[in-house]
């Protein structure tokens, strides 16, 4: 069961270099500007593309639906980090109501 | 204090809340991989080296399935191909940092420290932040957790009860970092486009359905600005 040390080199170079990419390669060149203002949308996009399956589908990565819990759990938490932008009370809000949510129902 | 240790330590200390969702990550991955077959400091290995969580528990299932190592690495880094994206949109806050320390901050990115980050520095008084050393106490934060939890999942498995549900921590720290960043209508836009086409596309293989979501979120915004400013 040794395949782990080739999976962890070539997963840890590739890994790495996605990561380096643009931050390497940044000071020789500029985005043109169309790329530069698609910049803007990175984090609310690919952010949101990680959360809606996060929080509506299985926990194993299985395509099911998670339970209403986790739903209301999270619409309580937007709501919160919309009103407070308060990262810890955003979360403990999250987690309170998915634990109430599932002592009750 | 310095400009600069005054940055890190409020990177470090803005990462504090998300650590409750890093904690789970973590036991998990260490235990996942002695589950799969490794020595307890091969696992803490695989981690330290690949450093990117989701990824390594799909790697080790594929592995636990005897796949190909072609197949196991090329969904591996399917799965990890947002880094790009990550890397593109913090590229300019890094220019002309020394060659090493660039190296460093591509090695410690993760989806926390690039959303804590890139909020900051959007934020009214992003300017006025000394950046590189903020992220790295994002960042740096983050490493040390995950390492640390996934020493102790090697030894002890996770023993964290699964029906408490603090996974569920993770989606939440996206939630709190990327509510209070959409401030205008295409961005609200291009996280609806995200969203939808994320959870239609979820059937798609390797989390292909992920970079489906965020390509379409970018391409909306960026029409929806652009419409914006013409009319």
């Amino acid at each position: 069961m040794s395949i782990y040390w080739p999976v962890a080199l070539a997963m840890g170079v590739g890994t790495f270099l996605l990561r380096f990419s643009f931050i390497l390669i940044m000071d020789k060149m500029t985005f043109p500007d169309a790329v530069t203002r698609m910049l803007r949308f990175i984090p609310a996009s690919v952010l949101t593309a990680l959360i809606v399956p996060a929080v509506l589908l299985g926990r194993n990565g299985e395509a099911a639906f998670a339970g209403w819990e986790r739903l209301l759990a999270a619409l309580v938490a937007v709501v919160v980090a919309w009103k407070t932008k308060n990262t810890f009370v955003t979360i403990a809000s999250g987690m309170g109501v998915l634990w109430l949510l599932q002592a009750v129902m | 204090m310095s400009n600069s240790f005054k940055a890190f330590v409020s990177g470090a200390r803005d990462a504090s809340p998300i650590l409750i969702g890093i904690v789970p990550f973590g036991l998990i991955c260490g235990a996942i991989g002695v589950g799969t077959g490794m020595p307890e400091w091969a696992s803490i290995g695989f981690s330290a080296i690949i450093f990117a969580g989701a990824s390594q528990l799909v790697v080790n299932q594929l592995m636990a399935e005897h796949a190909s190592l072609l197949v196991i690495i090329l969904t591996g880094l399917l799965i990890n191909m947002r880094m790009l994206m990550y890397s593109a949109s913090l590229a300019p806050h890094f220019r002309g940092l020394p060659l090493v320390r660039k190296g460093l901050f591509a090695y410690l990115l993760t989806d926390q420290a690039y959303a804590l980050s890139i909020a900051r520095y959007g934020r009214e008084d992003g300017e006025s932040v000394n950046k590189p050393p903020y992220y790295l106490g994002t960042a740096l934060t983050v490493w040390a957790c995950f390492n640390g939890t996934t020493v102790l999942g090697a030894y002890l498995g996770a023993f964290i009860p699964p029906e408490w549900d603090l996974g569920f921590a993770i989606p939440l720290t996206f939630i709190a970092v990327v509510v209070p960043a959409i401030k205008d209508r295409p961005s609200v836009l291009a996280a609806m486009a995200a969203g939808i086409v994320a959870l239609l596309a979820v059937p798609l293989p390797c989390n292909l359905g992920l970079m489906a979501g965020a390509v379409s979120g970018i391409a909306v915004g960026y029409l929806a600005e652009r419409r914006l400013t013409r009319g």
